[in-house]
C-alpha cells in the first residue's frame, strides 16, 4: 500500500519516493521545482496554489502528495505550448495580459488555472459563473473586472478561434503622445502568466539553509531567560543567534531607530512579534522544531490596549521617551471666531479599526554571502536602498559591502517598506557563511509586520446656514502599536487631512499618535486618510442633511479649487480637478438614478432597499512637508540600439516599470519594446526612494524623463558637432535620428557615441519642487490628487446585510501615462475600499492577535466585486512628468464613506465604526420599527 | 514540522479498517482533509502518526441509487454531490448546501463523511442532510450497520464513532416522489471566519395547499444537528398560511436554543433573522413541490 507514487505533470511522467508529511504543492514547488504555482497562505483560503488534479481545480497547499498516485496534474507551466521555438501562450494568458488582468502576478497562476478548469466544463460561461467559480481565488490588487473580462475574452477567443478581444473601454488620456497616454501593456505580463516570474521564495541556492524565528507571543514584559541549548542541539540546527550576537546597531526603524533586531535578556517585549532568536537550519522543518525548543521566561507587564488608555496618566510608558509617538497639530484662522459665526456647530466620534494589507506574498528574504566579504540580500522590498542602511547597521559594516537584490513583488500596499526579515537573514548568512531564507507563513505575517493604524476621530464641525463651512475642530487618535514605523508620517497625513478637500477658513486638529503592546502600524495605501475621510465625509452627509442641503451640492460648494487655501496654509496653483470629478460622478450617478439618494424598496423583495452615497477624498502625492523628495535613474543606450533604464524605485504590481518604459520610448521616439527596465538592485540602480505616497509615477517618472531627454541631448549635441549642423535640424522619428537629410538608427548612434569617446549613459537625480514642514504654511506638498466616488448599495433592513451593486470613481490624476495600468489600480483601489468598509478587521485582544489566519481576516473577492466605473479627469501639474501626479492611494479613499453614506440614505442607519455590522443595522431597524 | 509521518491509501473498506486498527501511533482517516490537515498544521489536533486515505476506497466514492434509496459515499467531494443530477433530484437541500461551502477548488475535496466525522452540528451539509432525513452507513470490525445520521453526533466536535476502528462509508437517503421537495438557504456575515450565521434545511410533502409532512433543520439552534420538532408538528396537516406560518416561528422560536457566538453573531440577532430566513426557505421549498 505505502511505496512509490506515480503521477503525470504537464504530460511528463513521474515516479518518485514520498516524503512524510509532503504537500502537492511541496511537491511540486521543491522537488519538481515548478514554482509557478503559489504559497499565499497554506490554509486554503487564497487559491494562489490551485493546480489541475484530474481536470478539477484543487487547494494543493492542503493536497497530500500521495494523493496524487495515479493522477494527471496540471500546472500554470502546462498551459503555453512550445510550437518551433516560440512559445504560444494559452488564450487565457493572452487575454489576461491584454486586459490588463495582471499586476503584482502573484495571484494568476492560481487565477489562470480556475478559469482553464472553468473553460474546460463550459465554453461560454456568464459572469455569473465566472464569479461562482473564482470565488475563492483572492486578489488583492483587486483587478477581479479585469479578471472577469479576460475570462470572458479567452472563451470567445476559443469558441471562434479568433484573436483574443482587447479592451475597448479604456479611453486614451486627453493629454496623449507618442507613446505615453495610450495604453500599453506590461513589460513582464508574459512570465507572469506562464508562471516563470521569480518572487523571492522561487529563489534556492546551493548549500542554502532555512530560518526560522522565535517569537515571544506576549504582548508586553521582560525577557528575564533564554535558552537555546535544546535548540542547538537539535541535529541539522546550523546556528542559533540572539541580541548578543548583532555585531552593529540593536534596533532598527524607518524613522526612528526603535524596533529591536532581537530582544536581549533584561530588554522589553513590547508587542508578540518581537523576535527573541533566530534559527538557521538544514531544512525549513528542522528550523521550526527548533525554533519551538526555544526556551524563554518572561516579567509580564500590564498590556496597554489602545491609544486612549495609552495617554492617561498612571500607565506605563514603554519606550524611554513616553507612550507619545508625536502630538501633530494643524492650526488655521480662529476657531473661536468661526464656530460663533456658524450658524450650526454639531460634533460625532467615529471609530476604525486596525487592517492588514494582505498581500498574498509572504515575506521572503533570503541572505547570500559573497567570497568577497560581501552580503547580497534578495527580497521584495518597497524601499531597497533603506534595507541596505539597516542591513548595514546591524552588521556593523559599511553600507558598500551591503546588495540589495529586489524581487518581484507579489503586492505590498504599504506592507513591505519595514525591515522584516532582512536583517535576521544577513545575521544567519554571516555566521554560517551559507545562504539563508527566512519565508513568513501567513501566520507570521499577520502577526509581525505593521498594519493600519486603528484610529479614533472625534470632528467638530461649524457651517453657516447656506452650507459653507466655517470651522473644523478634530480630535484623532491613532494607535501606532509597539514600534514608530511610520507612524508619525502616516498620523500627520490623518491629520493635515482631516477635515477634507475643503475649502475651510479656521481649521484645527490635533492626534495623537500613540504607542501600544499591540502589533505596530505603518504604511498602508490611503497613509492615514482612509481614517479621517471616513470621519470628515461622514459628516458632511449628517451637515447636508440637517442643513435640508442637496448631499452633492453642499461639497460642490465648499470644495477645495485653484486658488483655495489648503489647512495647512498652503494655496492651490494649479492641478485641482475636484469639482470636475464631483460633478461627473454626479452625472454619472444620475443617469443610474435621477434622485439616487431617496431610498428605493426593491420590487420582488420589500426587505431589500437600494440607495446611493457619495464621498470625496484627496491625497498628497510624494512624502512632502520639508523631506527632499528624490528619486535617481539611469538611461543607457546599448550597442545593438536597445535603450535601459535603470532605478531603484519598487515595482509591487502597480506598474512604475511600465511607466518608467513608457517615458523612455517616448523621450527617445522609440518603441516600448526597444526599453528595458532594470529595477530595485541596489548595485545597478540609483537610489529611487521609497515606494510610498503615490510618489514614484511622480518622481521616478520625472527622473527616467530627465535622464532620457539628457541623453538625446548628449546625443543631439555629439552629431551636430560630427555633421557640423544646428542641434535644431537633429530629429528623433520612429527609432531613427535624423540629421539633416542623414538616417541613422540607435545602433549606429550608439558607433558613433563610443567612436567619439562618448558613453552613452545617463544619470538623473530629480528632486521634486521643496516642501514646507507643517506649522510653517507655504507649500506643504508639490501635488495633490482628488478622488470622488459615489456608490448605490442594497441593505436588506430584516438581517441588515450589505452589498455593493455600483461604484462609480473619477480621479485627477493630472495626466494617465498608461491608461491600462491605471483602470488596474482604480478598480483595485474600490476594492480595497470595499474590505475596508465591510469586511475587514485586523482584531487584537489584550495585545494577543486574533486575526492571524488568513481564515479570519476577510479580503474581499470576485463575488464581492460591484460594478465598477472609472471616470479618469486629468487636470494637468507644471512639475509632473506630461502632467502626471500620484493615483495609488487616492482611488481607495471615498470608497469607505460613499457606502456608508448609501446605507445611510437606504435605511437610515448612521454607521460610526467600521467594519460595517449587519447585526447593528438591523438591531437599529428592529428596534426603530418596535418603537412605532 | 511533518503533518505525518506515515501514509497509507487502502482499496477497500476492509482494508481501511484494518490499516485504521493496527497502525502504529495515532492514527486518523482522512477525506478531503481541508479540515483535518489544517488543525494539525494549526496546532488545534494533537499530532498524528499515520493518516489514511480513504479516496481510494471505490465503495466510498461512489454516489448511485440503491434500491428505493440514494447512497452517498462519505469520500465523495462535496463538488460531485453538488452536480450530480441525482441529488439535484432527490436531495436539493443538499445540492444547496453543497454548492454554498467555501470555494470549488475546496469543494473538489472536501467531503461529507469528513463535514460528519468532525461532529460539527452546524456545517452547512449537516444541516441539509438533517431535514433529508439521512442515515449513516459505519463500518467497524464486526461489520458494517446503519444508523441514523444524528446519533452520530454528541456534541460540538464529539462523534459518536469510535475513531480507532470505525468509519463512515457513506449516507443513505430516501428518494424524492412528485410532491416532495426540499431547500437550503443561509445566512452569512462578510467578516471573520467563514461560518454561517444562521442555516435552515426545509424538506417537505405537499398535499393541495396542506403540508402532509415536514422536517425542519437550523444551525446552530443545539449542540448537536438541531430538527426544530416541535415547529413541524405545528405546521404539519395545516394549510399554509401567514397565521400558520407565525404559529410554527413561535414553536421554532420555543424548542431552538439559539446562543451568542463571539464575533460572529448574538443570540438575540439569530432569533431576530431565523423568522425571514425559515419563511424563504419554506416558500422555497413549497413552491417545488407539486400539488
Amino acid at each position: 500500500m505505502n511505496n512509490q507514487i506515480s503521477f503525470t505533470v504537464n504530460g511528463t511522467k513521474h515516479t518518485i519516493d514520498p516524503v512524510a508529511g509532503e504537500t502537492l504543492s511541496t511537491l511540486l514547488r521543491e522537488r519538481l521545482r515548478l514554482t509557478g504555482t503559489k504559497i499565499g497562505c497554506e490554509e486554503a483560503e487564497c487559491g494562489a496554489c490551485t493546480v489541475l488534479v484530474d481536470g478539477e481545480p484543487m487547494m494543493s497547499c492542503v493536497y497530500p502528495a500521495e494523493r496524487s498516485d495515479g493522477k494527471t496534474i496540471v500546472t500554470i507551466e502546462g498551459l503555453a505550448q512550445r510550437v518551433h521555438e516560440e512559445m504560444k501562450l494559452h488564450p487565457l494568458q493572452e487575454a489576461f495580459i491584454e486586459q490588463g488582468a495582471v499586476q503584482c502576478g502573484f495571484c494568476i497562476p492560481g487565477q489562470i488555472m480556475t478559469a482553464y478548469a472553468l473553460l474546460k466544463r463550459n465554453p461560454n460561461p456568464d459572469s455569473a459563473d465566472i464569479r461562482f467559480a473564482l470565488k475563492d481565488t483572492l486578489c488583492r490588487c483587486a483587478g477581479y473586472p479585469s479578471i472577469e473580462n479576460s475570462i470572458i475574452a479567452a472563451a470567445e477567443a476559443l469558441r471562434t478561434g479568433e484573436a483574443v478581444q482587447k479592451p475597448t473601454h479604456i479611453p486614451d488620456s486627453i493629454h496623449n503622445h507618442k507613446t505615453v497616454g495610450h495604453s500599453h501593456l506590461r513589460p513582464e505580463a508574459v512570465e507572469k502568466v506562464t508562471g516563470e516570474a521569480i518572487y523571492t521564495d522561487d529563489l534556492k541556492f546551493d548549500g542554502m539553509l532555512y530560518a526560522k524565528a522565535r517569537r515571544a507571543m506576549i504582548p508586553h514584559g521582560f525577557l528575564t531567560k533564554l535558552d537555546v541549548s535544546k535548540a542547538k542541539a537539535l541535529p541539522g540546527v546550523v546556528a542559533v543567534l540572539t541580541a548578543e550576537d548583532i555585531p552593529g546597531e540593536h534596533n532598527h526603524g524607518l524613522v526612528i531607530y526603535d524596533w529591536p533586531v532581537m530582544v536581549g535578556i533584561g530588554e522589553r517585549i513590547r508587542y508578540v512579534g518581537d523576535a527573541l532568536a533566530i534559527v538557521a537550519a538544514e531544512t525549513q522543518d528542522i528550523a521550526e522544531q527548533a525554533s519551538a525548543l526555544i526556551e524563554a521566561e518572561f516579567n509580564l507587564q500590564p498590556v496597554i490596549t489602545n491609544p486612549v488608555q495609552a495617554r492617561e496618566e498612571g500607565v506605563q510608558q514603554i519606550h524611554e521617551k513616553g507612550n507619545l509617538l508625536k502630538h501633530i497639530k494643524v492650526r488655521k484662522g480662529d476657531m473661536d471666531a468661526g464656530f460663533a459665526k456658524a450658524d450650526l456647530v454639531f460634533e460625532h466620534t467615529f471609530h476604525t479599526p486596525t487592517t492588514d494589507h494582505a498581500f498574498i506574498e509572504p515575506e521572503c528574504s533570503i541572505g547570500v554571502p559573497l567570497p568577497d566579504g560581501r552580503m547580497e540580500v534578495y527580497v521584495g522590498s518597497q524601499i531597497p536602498y533603506q534595507d541596505k542602511t539597516q542591513v548595514a547597521r546591524a552588521l556593523g559594516w559599511d553600507e558598500s559591502r551591503v546588495r540589495i537584490v529586489g524581487q518581484l513583488m507579489g503586492g505590498g500596499f504599504g506592507g513591505k517598506e519595514d525591515i522584516m526579515g532582512q536583517i535576521h537573514v544577513a545575521l544567519l548568512a554571516n555566521v554560517t557563511q551559507r545562504p539563508v531564507k527566512l519565508l513568513f507563513d501567513r501566520h507570521e505575517s499577520l502577526l509581525v509586520h505593521p498594519k493600519r493604524h486603528a484610529t479614533q476621530i472625534r470632528v467638530k464641525m461649524g457651517a453657516m446656514k447656506n452650507g459653507r463651512l466655517v470651522a473644523v475642530d478634530t480630535e484623532l487618535y491613532g494607535d501606532t502599536g509597539a514600534y514608530a514605523s511610520l507612524g508619525e508620517k502616516v498620523m500627520t497625513r490623518a491629520t493635515t487631512h482631516a477635515a477634507g478637500p475643503y475649502d475651510v477658513e479656521n481649521v484645527r486638529a490635533d492626534c495623537y499618535a500613540m504607542y501600544t503592546n499591540n502589533p505596530p502600524a505603518g504604511a498602508f495605501r490611503g497613509f492615514g486618510v482612509t481614517q479621517s475621510a471616513f470621519a470628515v465625509e461622514s459628516m458632511m452627509d449628517m451637515l447636508a442633511e440637517k442643513l435640508n442641503i442637496e448631499r452633492v451640492e453642499l461639497r460642490r460648494m465648499n470644495a477645495l479649487h485653484v486658488g483655495s487655501i489648503t489647512n495647512t496654509g498652503q494655496e492651490l496653483k494649479e492641478s485641482v480637478g475636484l469639482l470636475e470629478c464631483i460633478n461627473r460622478v454626479d452625472a454619472e450617478m444620475r443617469k443610474h438614478n435621477p434622485y439616487p439618494f431617496t431610498p428605493i424598496v426593491d420590487s420582488a423583495n420589500s426587505n431589500l432597499i437600494r440607495a446611493w452615497g457619495f464621498a470625496s477624498a484627496y491625497k498628497n502625492t510624494g512624502l512632502g512637508g520639508g523631506a527632499p523628495d528624490k528619486s535617481g535613474a539611469d538611461v543607457e543606450l546599448y550597442e545593438d540600439g536597445t535603450f535601459q533604464v535603470r532605478s531603484s524605485a519598487a515595482e509591487l504590481g502597480q506598474g512604475l516599470v511600465t511607466v518608467m518604459r513608457l517615458i523612455v520610448s517616448e523621450e527617445m521616439a522609440v518603441a516600448p519594446e526597444k526599453v528595458r527596465v532594470l529595477v530595485m538592485d541596489t548595485d545597478l540602480t540609483p537610489n529611487g526612494g521609497p515606494t510610498t505616497a503615490s510618489r514614484q509615477t511622480f518622481v521616478t517618472g520625472n527622473a527616467s524623463r530627465y535622464a532620457a531627454k539628457t541623453l538625446r541631448d548628449e546625443i543631439t549635441a555629439s552629431m551636430a558637432e560630427k555633421y557640423d549642423v544646428r542641434p535644431e535640424q537633429i530629429r528623433f522619428a520612429d527609432g531613427i535620428v535624423h540629421v539633416n537629410g542623414h538616417s541613422m538608427t540607435y545602433a549606429e548612434i550608439y558607433k558613433e557615441m563610443k567612436a567619439a569617446g562618448k558613453n552613452p549613459l545617463v544619470r538623473y537625480m530629480y528632486e521634486a519642487p521643496k516642501t514646507k514642514p507643517l506649522g510653517e504654511g507655504g507649500d506643504m506638498h508639490f501635488a495633490f490628487s482628488f478622488g470622488v466616488q459615489a456608490a448605490e448599495v442594497e441593505v436588506n433592513k430584516l438581517t441588515g446585510e450589505v452589498r455593493v451593486l455600483k461604484v462609480i470613481s473619477a480621479n485627477d490624476v493630472g495626466m494617465a501615462v498608461n491608461p491600462l495600468g491605471l483602470q488596474g489600480q482604480i478598480e483595485g483601489g474600490v476594492m480595497m475600499g470595499l474590505g475596508n468598509c465591510l469586511t475587514e478587521e485586523f482584531i487584537v485582544e489584550n495585545g494577543n492577535v486574533v486575526t492571524d489566519h488568513l481564515a479570519r481576516y476577510r479580503v474581499p473577492g470576485i463575488m464581492l466585486t460591484p460594478e465598477i466605473t472609472s471616470i479618469v479627469v486629468e487636470h494637468p501639474i507644471e512639475a509632473g512628468p506630461y502632467g502626471a501626479k500620484g493615483v495609488g492611494e487616492v482611488c481607495s479613499i471615498p470608497t469607505t464613506p460613499a457606502i456608508t453614506n448609501a446605507i445611510y440614505n437606504a435605511v437610515g442607519v448612521r454607521i460610526d465604526k467600521t467594519p460595517v455590522d449587519q447585526e447593528l443595522i438591523a438591531n437599529e431597524l428592529w428596534e426603530r420599527e418596535n418603537k412605532n | 514540522m511533518n503533518l505525518w509521518q506515515a501514509y497509507k491509501r487502502p482499496a477497500s473498506v476492509t482494508e481501511a479498517i484494518q490499516a485504521l486498527t493496527t497502525a502504529s501511533g495515532t492514527v486518523m482517516p482522512i477525506a478531503g482533509g481541508t479540515d483535518l490537515l489544517l488543525d494539525l498544521k494549526q496546532g488545534r489536533h494533537a499530532p498524528v502518526h499515520t493518516l489514511i486515505d480513504l479516496t481510494f476506497v471505490p465503495e466510498m466514492s461512489l454516489l448511485e441509487l440503491r434500491g428505493d434509496e440514494l447512497y452517498i459515499g462519505a469520500a465523495v467531494p462535496v463538488n460531485r454531490v453538488a452536480l450530480d443530477p441525482l441529488t439535484g433530484t432527490h436531495a436539493q437541500a443538499l445540492v444547496e448546501a453543497c454548492n454554498l461551502i467555501a470555494g470549488p477548488q475546496v469543494r473538489n475535496t472536501a467531503t461529507l463523511g469528513g463535514n460528519v466525522a468532525h461532529a460539527l452540528p452546524a456545517a452547512d451539509g449537516t444541516i441539509a442532510l438533517t431535514a433529508l432525513e439521512a442515515q449513516a452507513e459505519v463500518a467497524s470490525p464486526t461489520g458494517t450497520r446503519r444508523v441514523p445520521f444524528t446519533s452520530l453526533f454528541l456534541g460540538p466536535g464529539k462523534s459518536a464513532l469510535n475513531k480507532n476502528e470505525e468509519i463512515i462509508v457513506g449516507f443513505y437517503l430516501p428518494l424524492t416522489t412528485y410532491h416532495q421537495a426540499s431547500c437550503f438557504k443561509r445566512i452569512m456575515r462578510p467578516q471573520g471566519v467563514a461560518l454561517p450565521i444562521l442555516n435552515c434545511a426545509v424538506w417537505l410533502e405537499r398535499d393541495g395547499d396542506i403540508v402532509k409532512d415536514i422536517h425542519i433543520a437550523v444551525g446552530p439552534g443545539s449542540s448537536i444537528p438541531f430538527r426544530a420538532t416541535e415547529a413541524e408538528s405545528t405546521l404539519c396537516g395545516q394549510s399554509v398560511n401567514s397565521d400558520a406560518l407565525n404559529r410554527t416561528m413561535e414553536s421554532l422560536l420555543g424548542q431552538a436554543h439559539f446562543r451568542t457566538s463571539a464575533r460572529r453573531a448574538s443570540a438575540d440577532y439569530r432569533r431576530h433573522i431565523i423568522g425571514g430566513l425559515f419563511s424563504d426557505t419554506f416558500e422555497t421549498a413549497w413552491s417545488r413541490a407539486f400539488k
